[in-house]
């Protein structure tokens, strides 16, 4: 997006509106074990978090993490959510069987240790998805990748 | 005209066998249903027990049933990649 559509009064008011956002879908992510929220709705807070500031400051902007930001971004969310499944088969579990990891006391509180991981590879793969797709739709002609 | 025809015929026997199949279902919140058996109770009862997570539904979607969610987000990571290639087709190689 080279041309922004900012304003002087959207250029001030997107940065009070952003640590919020962004405070929002930390806040969703982390308070999935007691209420509505989890990993998709964090992901896509923060996503368009990030997209806000692109969308008002346009190539201007210092928050750009790109194309190939967000693809690695993406895959390194789905790359942990993995690492967590495969990671009990050293404790001998199954597969995705957080039970029998040796980080809490419990087993049930290794399970809730390894929901809020999961969650959080959840959360980079949908903001990683967002920011691409983002990205390369508003993207002009023959603009290039910095 | 008959690929028309004999493509309407089966789409209307696989529509006729569905329907049929959707007949035989439990109703919406039927009690004796034989998923709300035992799998429900089951979650219901020990989902704190087990997972030390008070949210039912996030231990569901990320404990019982995380193999599914595991799908879930590579769909989306491998559809993000797609996209990469889609849009970025065409355009020329260089500008990827």
């Amino acid at each position: 997006m080279r041309k922004s559509f900012g304003s002087i009064i959207l250029n001030v008011a997107f940065r009070h509106l952003t640590p919020f956002l962004m405070l929002y879908g930390v806040y969703v992510l982390v308070h999935g074990h007691y209420g509505p929220g989890g990993g998709f709705q964090a992901g896509a807070l923060l996503g368009l978090a990030v997209v806000l500031v692109q969308m008002v400051q346009g190539t201007r902007a210092e928050w750009r993490i790109g194309v190939s930001g967000g693809i690695i971004l993406a895959c390194l969310g789905a790359l942990i959510y993995l690492a967590i499944g495969l990671a009990p088969f050293i404790w001998g579990g199954n597969f995705l069987d957080y039970g029998v990891l040796p980080i809490a006391a419990t087993p049930a509180e290794a399970r809730a240790l390894g929901i809020l991981g999961i969650e959080t590879g959840v959360t980079m793969g949908v903001m990683g998805v967002i920011i691409v797709m983002f990205d390369l739709l508003t993207r002009d002609n023959g603009e290039r990748e910095e | 005209m008959n690929i028309r025809i004999a493509s309407a015929l089966v789409l209307a026997l696989i529509a006729i066998a569905f329907i049929c199949a959707a007949l035989d279902l439990p109703p919406a919140g039927d009690h004796q249903a034989p998923a709300a058996q035992h799998v429900s109770p089951r979650y219901i009862e020990m989902a704190y027990q087990e997972t030390a997570t008070r949210n039912m539904v996030c231990a569901v979607l990320a404990d019982y049933r995380s193999f599914d969610t595991l799908g879930e987000i590579l769909v989306i990571v491998i559809a993000g990649i797609a996209i990469v290639y889609i849009v970025g087709i065409s355009r020329p190689a260089d500008e990827i």
